[in-house]
């Protein structure tokens, strides 16, 4: 394990002082699920912890007219458990719940997966489908960037040094709007994504899909919101023929990789499936607000 | 490096201790506190042998800071036992033979507690759930789960 320097503070502000003003590498520590395994391997080095779970922001969620202002540190088992929460992102919400173990949502966020920035991260699809926005704040102000801008490679983003996320704001969806996220894993807990999809869909009072989004994760460097999958299902009913077309668009946009959890045909094929499953979850939620 | 001095309450008693920042609470249970019941296995947050709970949540103690325990309420298994008298979790475990080397049985009861605590009536899909994190090498899992549902139904008063 590395040297640490922590430093716990108590508001955004004086995080931010300390983030920019740090003169040894800083890492930011929210449930430190990750962080804490990333520095195991680490010797002779040290490393300034900004431990931000004292600032009463990054741990609070509300949920309004507007949609849903999430502190990005709000550790998943609390998370999950919120019901109205549920009741409007239920794709988001089973994403967070498929993260490690009970233990592992007692400590890990969704600002912690998307900060992590894994190919695999289970919550990445499932923000990119609900148009998540990250707001960072720096010693120069805030700015505010879209998922599919925040995560640029495999664990890396867009955050500079000084900079903390300090907010994801997800939109209210329309009305007939729901979502949903499948992942594949070889057992049935506790693993990390093979392939997953997510999917928003809005019906009109015929069923008919106006609008459609849809983000693949673990078969490519970043997960990708798949604009081909969501035209094919766009203007229909979300009969087979488009569930077909959607998970076939999503094959081909993955681009993944062979390693030990699957080849890059395997994946190829499970993430087109899960799409069309989850494209399937979501219309019938949708159907039932 | 300066050590750090943090003050905490460990099943119900403040304590205080000092430690390097990079310390994890597990070690700091287990080498400073002289807590050993809370066991290292994978040190890595995959197998539950450390469980503990931070202001009444579930977590694994090698995945939190030692320094993170200053202001917070810490269980550990040594605090589920109460005036030298078993748990009935405990008392569960022996009953149903629920372990046989022993090294994941304060985690698991530790994590069974935690379950009950949320939810006094688990059917036996939400039990194997929520102890996923929990990894036993020895039993199958079977008489554990016998135990933690035998546990609940005595806990709730229902046995």
């Amino acid at each position: 394990m590395v040297s640490v320097v922590y430093k716990a503070p108590d508001s955004i502000q004086a995080a931010i002082s300390i983030l920019s003003e740090a003169e040894i590498a800083t890492k930011i520590l929210a449930g430190g699920t990750d962080l804490l395994i990333q520095m195991q391997g680490l010797v002779n080095e040290s490393r300034l912890f900004v431990d931000i779970k004292k600032i009463p922001e990054m741990m609070q969620a509300t949920l309004g007219d507007q949609g849903l202002d999430l502190g990005p540190s709000m550790c998943c088992a609390e998370f999950t458990a919120r019901e109205d929460i549920r009741a409007v992102y239920p794709g988001l919400v089973e994403a967070a719940f498929l993260i490690g173990s009970t233990q592992v949502q007692g400590r890990a966020s969704v600002g912690g997966n998307l900060c992590n920035s894994s190919p695999a991260a289970d919550t990445i699809p499932a923000l990119m489908v609900n148009a998540a926005i990250c707001v960072i704040a720096g010693v120069k102000g805030e700015r505010s960037v879209s998922v599919e801008e925040f995560v640029t490679g495999v664990g890396t983003n867009c955050m500079e040094k000084g900079e903390l996320l300090k907010l994801i704001q997800l939109p209210r969806p329309a009305k007939n709007t729901s979502d949903a996220y499948l992942r594949f894993i070889p057992r049935t807990e506790m693993d990390i994504a093979v392939a997953g999809a997510a999917v928003s869909v809005t019906l009109d009072d015929e069923g008919v899909c106006t609008a459609a989004r849809v983000s693949i994760g673990a078969v490519a460097p970043t997960a990708l919101l798949v604009q081909e999958a969501a035209d094919a299902l766009i203007g229909t009913k979300l009969d087979d023929k488009a569930l077909q077309a959607a998970g076939d668009a999503a094959s081909a946009a993955a681009s993944p990789i062979t390693d030990r959890r699957g080849t890059v045909e395997y994946r190829r094929h499970v993430v087109g499936v899960l799409t069309k499953r989850a494209a399937q979850i979501a219309a019938t939620r949708a159907r039932g607000n | 490096m300066s050590k750090t001095h943090v003050t905490t309450t460990i099943n119900g008693d403040v304590t205080e201790f000092l430690c390097e920042p990079a310390d994890t609470l597990l070690s700091v249970l287990r080498n400073e506190l002289q807590l050993t019941g809370t066991k290292e296995g994978c040190g890595s947050g995959d197998c539950g042998a450390c469980s503990v709970t931070v202001n009444g949540r579930l977590v694994c103690s090698c995945l939190v800071l030692g320094v993170e325990a200053q202001g917070a309420e810490i269980g550990t298994i040594e605090g589920i036992e109460s005036a030298e008298k078993l748990h009935t979790i405990q008392e569960k475990f022996l009953e149903h033979a629920a372990l046989q080397c022993g090294i994941c049985t304060p985690g698991l009861i530790v994590s069974t507690k935690a379950l009950l605590d949320e939810n006094p009536d688990p059917t036996e899909e939400e039990a194997r759930y929520y102890l996923a994190g929990n990894l036993c090498r020895c039993t199958g899992y079977d008489k554990i789960i016998r135990a933690v549902l035998d546990s609940a139904k005595v806990m709730r008063g229902a046995a």
